[in-house]
């Protein structure tokens, strides 16, 4: 690591200096700051920051709620499968899906409340995950790729067939989480615990806790054997093979894990917006999540939120562009990765192996070291 | 259920006969570019739906209806030559725009295949609002033409007993079949073509050897994206609509018939083009018409399970293409 990172590259808009900053920090500094990030996540739908982010036509909190929120989210858990364990999943909306048919069947049909179903719908969700990777994970990259994206098809098809979930029509009526208190903060006119139709904040609040937890699990894991072993499947897995790393079983977790963060996704989807259809979980998805990973940062936990965020905000910040926003984002993708293939903001570990080879996904080919190539990525 | 199946045998085996000749044409532009790049080219798909709407723009703009005979064959001929013009420009438009960048800054193909979904963004988007409005003078959203510039008159050409050919299906058939004929001459027997499957093999040898890497790329493109343009042309032949977001599903396919037959792999397009279209005109008899997608890739879940690498495993790079 100490090797790697003396000899990096340091770009124009570099985030090394904040970095090093940050890692030659004393414990009680990180913690302030860890609060204070928490504390401006759950102040971010307030009023004044609405009128700067959203859109005069759109509810603010709705857009952190319905969008933003979730897509953090789901960034997060694909982060997991993509970014740490380096496995190409295309098809990360099934779990999603999973997850939001699994509250929408239980709650209905059986009335299971909020958090039985969530619980329920994290288990299904990874046992997905299993079913999908046990018999694929064997595949490399591409077909692993392929692969996924036609589960998450077979998926969206299947709830759009089936008349058990009203097919194409969906799942009506499904129940908000029970309130949990009518406590209003001091001072401000919000409930955070009561989850009603009107306000859009609880939601949003449930969420942060969720990411809270999601990051913490992660961050958790990316520092263990787990999160070693990973690493070493996504540069080389043969070498981690060697090793003595059980990659299948590693790489089945990770899809596991994944999955189980993408179904906690639907599950507050679905009790916030009380009805589901297969319309919402349409490859777009998967793909827009996997571009906010990769656009963030791949494998960086902060990255992956800012990429997530930027994602689910810019294309409903800019409606008033009506026709052309797609297009605008569209562009604005194939700029980004341009000017800044390895993401906004990359872990310095990933940079360090970018420079050094393929980066774990591995580059594309007919990509020989020219005069020019070869400076530029080793410098 | 299998009843239906048998009674509808026939008619589904040239169906999917047909089908998977327009899936196999599509997965050339796929395994060609995925041989030498090792890139999925997700916007392949829209370079596609691009040669649909050209394919209609030529039938719009001759005016004719119901052609039979060797008047659609030429009117056919026309219009996939205009469709793979126009495709094949695409394509390499786009390699230049969408990839080129990325290759020369040695971006990884995670970087690449992200690229890839915002150039498809880009040019389904371009048609929704600006081409179809324009020069079709349809209404923005939606965008779905169908049966609008119909100039196709189906006669059944060959009728052995309960075999029964329509000449559409005839001519798609047989057209695909001749147009991968060529291709697959193209690779084995030019220069350029021997620069592919070198660049294929081993990229830095092949540029050690004096192969002109960026040419050969350009070169790929334009192939792929003819293809995609004449299995463009066919396609509007046989179900006469465009729509904007018509390359999504087809693309998706023809993706999974380059995976199945074998990823890289030229004559593997033809017969993962084949398996999957005949598979789900099967499903579809047995199992009702909604079902065929999941019947498709289930298919491709199951063949990938025993054979990894495909049916014909991956060999652009072996030499024999």
């Amino acid at each position: 690591m100490t090797g790697v990172a003396s000899k990096r590259t340091r770009s124009r808009f570099s985030v090394d200096p904040v970095r090093d900053r940050w890692e030659s920090a004393p414990p009680w500094a990180r913690w302030v700051v860890y609060l204070l990030l928490v504390v401006g996540a759950l102040l971010l739908p307030a009023q004044g920051i609405g009128n700067i982010m959203a859109p005069p036509e759109s509810d603010w909190p709705t857009m952190l709620s319905d969008q933003i929120g979730i897509y953090v989210l789901l960034g997060l858990g694909l982060n997991v499968v993509v970014g740490m364990a380096g496995l190409l999943d295309l098809g990360y909306v099934a779990f999603y899906a999973v997850g939001g048919y699994t509250i929408a069947i239980f709650a209905t049909k059986y009335h299971w409340s909020f958090w039985e179903t969530l619980v329920l719908a994290i288990v299904t969700a990874s046992l997905a995950g299993v079913l999908l990777g046990a018999p694929t994970l064997r595949l490399r990259g591409d077909y692993l790729a392929i692969v996924t994206l036609g589960f998450g098809e077979i998926v969206r098809v299947t709830a759009n067939n089936l008349n058990y979930v009203n097919g194409p029509r969906g799942i009506q009526g499904i129940p908000h989480p029970p309130t949990l208190s009518e406590w209003t903060v001091p001072g401000l006119d919000v409930q955070p615990f009561k989850y009603g139709l009107l306000d859009s904040r609880p939601y949003y609040y449930l969420l942060v806790f969720f990411i809270v937890v999601a990051i913490v699990f992660v961050k958790r894991l990316e520092r263990s054997r787990v999160g070693r072993a990973w690493a070493s499947i996504r540069e080389d897995e043969d070498a981690a093979e060697l090793m003595g790393v059980p990659t299948f079983k590693f790489k089945l977790a990770a899809f596991a894990i994944g999955a189980a963060i993408g179904g906690s996704g639907g599950v507050v989807f679905a009790a916030k917006q009380t009805s589901i259809n297969p319309g919402s979980f349409t490859f777009m998805v998967s793909a827009l999540v996997l571009a906010g990973v990769v656009l963030g940062g791949s494998g960086n936990i902060p990255g992956v939120i800012v990429g997530a965020f930027l994602l689910a905000w810019l294309p409903e910040r800019f409606r008033g562009l009506s026709d052309y926003r797609m297009l605008i984002f569209g562009v604005a993708l194939v700029a980004m990765m341009i000017f800044r293939p390895e993401g906004l903001w990359p872990s310095r570990q990933r940079k360090a192996e970018l420079a050094e080879g393929s980066g774990g996904m591995g580059s594309m080919g007919a990509e020989v070291a020219g005069p020019g190539t070869a400076a530029e990525v080793t410098e | 259920m299998f009843s239906d199946f048998i009674h509808q045998f026939w008619p589904s085996t040239i169906d999917g006969l047909s089908l998977g000749a327009v899936y196999a044409l599509v997965a050339l532009g796929y395994t060609m570019v995925y041989g030498v790049l090792r890139l999925i080219n997700f916007a392949h798909a829209d370079i596609f739906m691009v040669g649909t709407f050209a394919a209609m723009w030529t039938v719009k703009t001759m005016g004719v209806s119901n052609l039979g005979g060797f008047a659609l064959v030429g009117a056919i001929l026309l219009s996939a030559l205009v469709a793979g013009t126009v495709s094949g420009g695409g394509a390499v438009l786009l390699e230049l725009v969408a990839y080129r960048p990325l290759r020369k800054r040695g971006a990884s193909r995670l970087a690449a295949l992200i690229s890839a979904i915002g150039a498809s963004i880009v040019i389904e988007q371009l048609f929704a609002t600006i081409v179809v409005p324009k020069v079709f003078g349809l209404p923005k959203e939606g965008g779905k033409i169908s049966q609008a510039y119909h100039f196709v008159h189906r006669t059944n050409v060959i009728d052995i007993g309960p075999i029964k050919v329509a000449n559409d299906r005839l001519i798609i058939f047989v057209g695909a079949i001749l147009i991968m004929i060529a291709l697959d001459q193209f690779v084995n027997r030019t220069k350029l073509g021997r620069g592919i499957r070198a660049t294929a093999q081993d990229p830095e040898s092949a540029v050690l050897m004096g192969v002109n890497i960026d040419r050969v790329v350009t070169a790929t493109f334009l192939v792929g994206g003819v293809m995609a343009g004449a299995a463009a042309a066919l396609y509007y032949a046989r179900f006469e609509e465009a729509w904007y977001f018509a390359g999504f599903l087809l693309g998706i396919k023809a993706f999974t018939a380059a995976v199945l037959g074998g990823i890289g792999n030229i004559r593997g397009a033809l017969v993962g083009g084949v398996v999957l279209g005949l598979f789900e005109s099967y499903g579809s008899s047995l199992f009702g018409s909604q079902w065929k997608d999941v019947v498709a890739f289930s298919v491709l879940i199951l063949v990938l399970m025993f054979r990894p690498t495909g049916i014909l495993g991956e060999s652009l790079q072996q030499a024999r293409a």
